[in-house]
């Protein structure tokens, strides 16, 4: 075997390594509640655990509403932005980017100025409000993946075309967006929500700033208080992510009208 | 009154004027190409009839009634397009439906209409295919079909067969031609091939710079070219240069030949174009103007000899048909061509006579 073989074995090893070996720790390390043996013990408890239920069937909620508001507001503005303004395109993309610069913890507070109780529109004197609030919050987080998994889903067909093909046929823009541009982005759309899906589970800062019973500071707060849930909620969480991302391929597989590539 | 009426129509992208103070009448049924290069503003002539521009002036009348102002999807017209542009999230029969479904046209009809569309373009038994699993012709089809299945007042066919390959081009064409003949459905029909346009229309849209530069029936059009451009853009064509000897008799002068072309000139020099059907190998009976030439090669087709030749320093081309006593002429043989002076274009200038 050549010398440079060797060493791409070597970097894939320790790749390979550094990404599984905190993984099989935390693994290993929530199945020995029980002392001496290997168990799903840490696993019941945290089942068990009302709290548990609770946080995250909110943040489950919660990242529902996240990808409806998201698809609402990204889908249309992706379409607007290929059909009437393609010159716009570089500086939407830079603000669909601007959530990943701007760090939560500054949006939130943002939030709580401008929407206090003494403010013009108190929507944080109420859970339902604070909820709307938080919703807002994840829509704006997912922005950058939901804009740039739908851009790239409309890529793959003639937006303009199509467009114009359904509106001789007599077709308004809802029934377009609806009937024509959305089924063939539906894949795209799919991928974005799994991904808004994965960030609003595991949200931390804004939820906790906005006293949210959501699921990211029940896991910070299991995890300063407990030993071995942690780990298990930490297995669990992450499962959640890859079950997300299998889900995103079977999307994909599934859709029966994706035509194969082109020459 | 026309059933389609296009009046003054004007069209500026800032400071481009791409249509400039288009005018055509349609009647009923009438199948009429718009024929031109790219660039022409043919195809925003269709955009705007469609209603996916906007006209800076002028008036689109459909039976009588102005639809300037009305969008695309209130103007009753149907579209192909030379993406084919079929939805491709829906089956063929889907798609057929789409305009039916917009309409609100309940279930048992549409699939009537469908039935009936695809009986038409001969696809039944497609129904629950997806575009992807089509050829390009197939597509195409469904394309016409969903479009005729709302019964629009006008079909806009926009280069519907540039995208296929050649032989489907011309078996697809008739199709159309055929199609639009039975259901009397008045259709315009962008094209920048020539043949495409001539073979398949009843008057022809010759547009050059966004002017109609000539509108006409497909024979009055390749026969009597009102301007330069036509008479060059449409067909193969031959340009001599003539000298003009005696303006009052028409007698002009080529090479060293002399003939009259028994009309009155205006100018002192002007174009001869000869098609290449025109011009005949050797003297004949009925052909009294005689050029001289040179034979440079020979393109023996078939049916057809395709012939080059140098006659008064231009090149020309003419086509005989093949005979079998006759073999065709060696290259580099001198030669006489004839040709009847009523057969000649006589280009002056910008504009002929």
């Amino acid at each position: 075997m050549k010398a440079p073989r060797v060493w791409s074995w070597i970097a894939l090893t320790l790749g390979l390594l550094y990404f599984f070996l905190p993984l099989i720790g935390t693994i290993e390390f929530s199945l020995r509640k029980r002392r001496g043996e290997y168990s799903l013990d840490a696993y019941r408890w945290v089942f068990e655990d009302p709290k548990f239920r609770e946080t995250f069937s909110y943040s489950v909620v919660m990242a529902l509403f996240t990808i409806v508001v998201g698809v609402l507001i990204v889908v249309p503005t992706a379409y607007w932005v290929r059909l009437k303004f393609p010159r716009l395109r570089p500086l939407v993309e830079f603000v669909t980017l601007l959530p990943l610069v701007i760090p939560p913890i500054v949006i939130v507070f943002g939030y709580i100025r401008l929407y206090n109780t003494s403010s013009f529109l108190p929507l944080t004197g109420t859970a339902s409000g604070t909820n709307l609030l938080l919703m807002m919050g994840y829509a704006t987080l997912s922005l950058p993946y939901m804009y740039r998994a739908v851009d790239t889903g409309l890529r793959t067909i003639d937006v303009r075309t199509l467009t114009e093909a359904a509106q001789s046929l007599g077709a308004n823009w809802p029934t377009i967006i609806g009937r024509v541009i959305m089924p063939n982005v539906l894949v795209a759309v799919m991928s974005g929500a799994f991904l808004t899906f994965a960030i609003v589970i595991g949200e931390f800062v804004m939820a906790a700033l906005l006293n949210r019973p959501a699921f990211g500071p029940y896991l910070q707060l299991i995890g300063a208080n407990r030993a071995y849930e942690p780990a298990a909620l930490a297995v669990i969480a992450f499962s959640i992510t890859w079950i997300c991302m299998g889900l995103i391929q079977l999307a994909t597989l599934l859709t029966r009208h994706s035509r194969p590539p082109r020459s | 009154m026309s059933f389609l009426e296009i009046e003054h129509l004007e069209k500026s992208f800032g400071s481009v004027r791409v249509v400039k103070d288009f005018n055509l009448p349609i009647e009923k049924g009438e199948f009429v190409s718009l024929l031109g290069p790219s660039g022409c503003g043919k195809t925003t002539v269709l955009r705007m009839v469609a209603g996916f521009e906007t006209p800076s002036t002028g008036s689109i009348r459909i039976d009588g009634r102005d639809v300037v102002s009305l969008r695309p999807n209130q103007r009753n017209i149907g579209m192909v397009f030379q993406s084919y542009a079929l939805f491709p999230n829906l089956t063929v029969a889907q798609n057929v439906a789409f305009g039916l479904k917009v309409k609100g046209v309940k279930v048992a009809d549409r699939t009537a209409r469908v039935a009936e569309m695809l009986r038409l373009i001969g696809l039944e038994g497609y129904d629950d295919r997806y575009p992807f699993q089509l050829s390009g012709g197939q597509q195409q089809r469904v394309a016409l079909a969903r479009a005729l299945a709302v019964q629009p007042q006008v079909l806009l066919l926009d280069e519907p067969l540039s995208a296929l390959d050649a032989k489907i081009r011309v078996s697809l064409r008739e199709e159309i031609r055929d199609i639009q003949r039975r259901l009397a459905i008045t259709t315009i029909f962008v094209t920048h091939d020539q043949e495409e346009a001539l073979s398949i229309s009843d008057r022809v849209v010759v547009m050059n710079g966004g002017v109609a530069e000539q509108v006409g029936q497909p024979f009055e059009i390749y026969n009597r070219p009102s301007t330069r451009f036509v008479a060059e853009f449409v067909g193969t064509l031959n340009l001599i240069e003539a000298r003009v000897l005696d303006r009052d008799s028409g007698r002009i002068g080529i090479g060293s030949r002399e003939a009259s072309l028994g009309r009155p000139l205006t100018s002192d020099r002007l174009t001869l174009g000869i098609r290449p059907e025109a011009l005949t190998l050797g003297r004949a009976a009925d052909r009294d103007m005689v050029l001289e030439g040179r034979i440079d090669d020979v393109h023996f087709l078939g049916s057809v000899i395709r012939i080059q030749a140098t006659v008064a320093g231009e090149r020309v081309m003419l086509d005989t048909f093949n005979r079998p006593g006759t073999p065709p002429p060696a290259p580099g043989q001198a030669a006489e061509f004839s040709v009847h002076p009523e057969d000649l274009l006589v280009l002056e200038g910008e504009r002929s006579p």
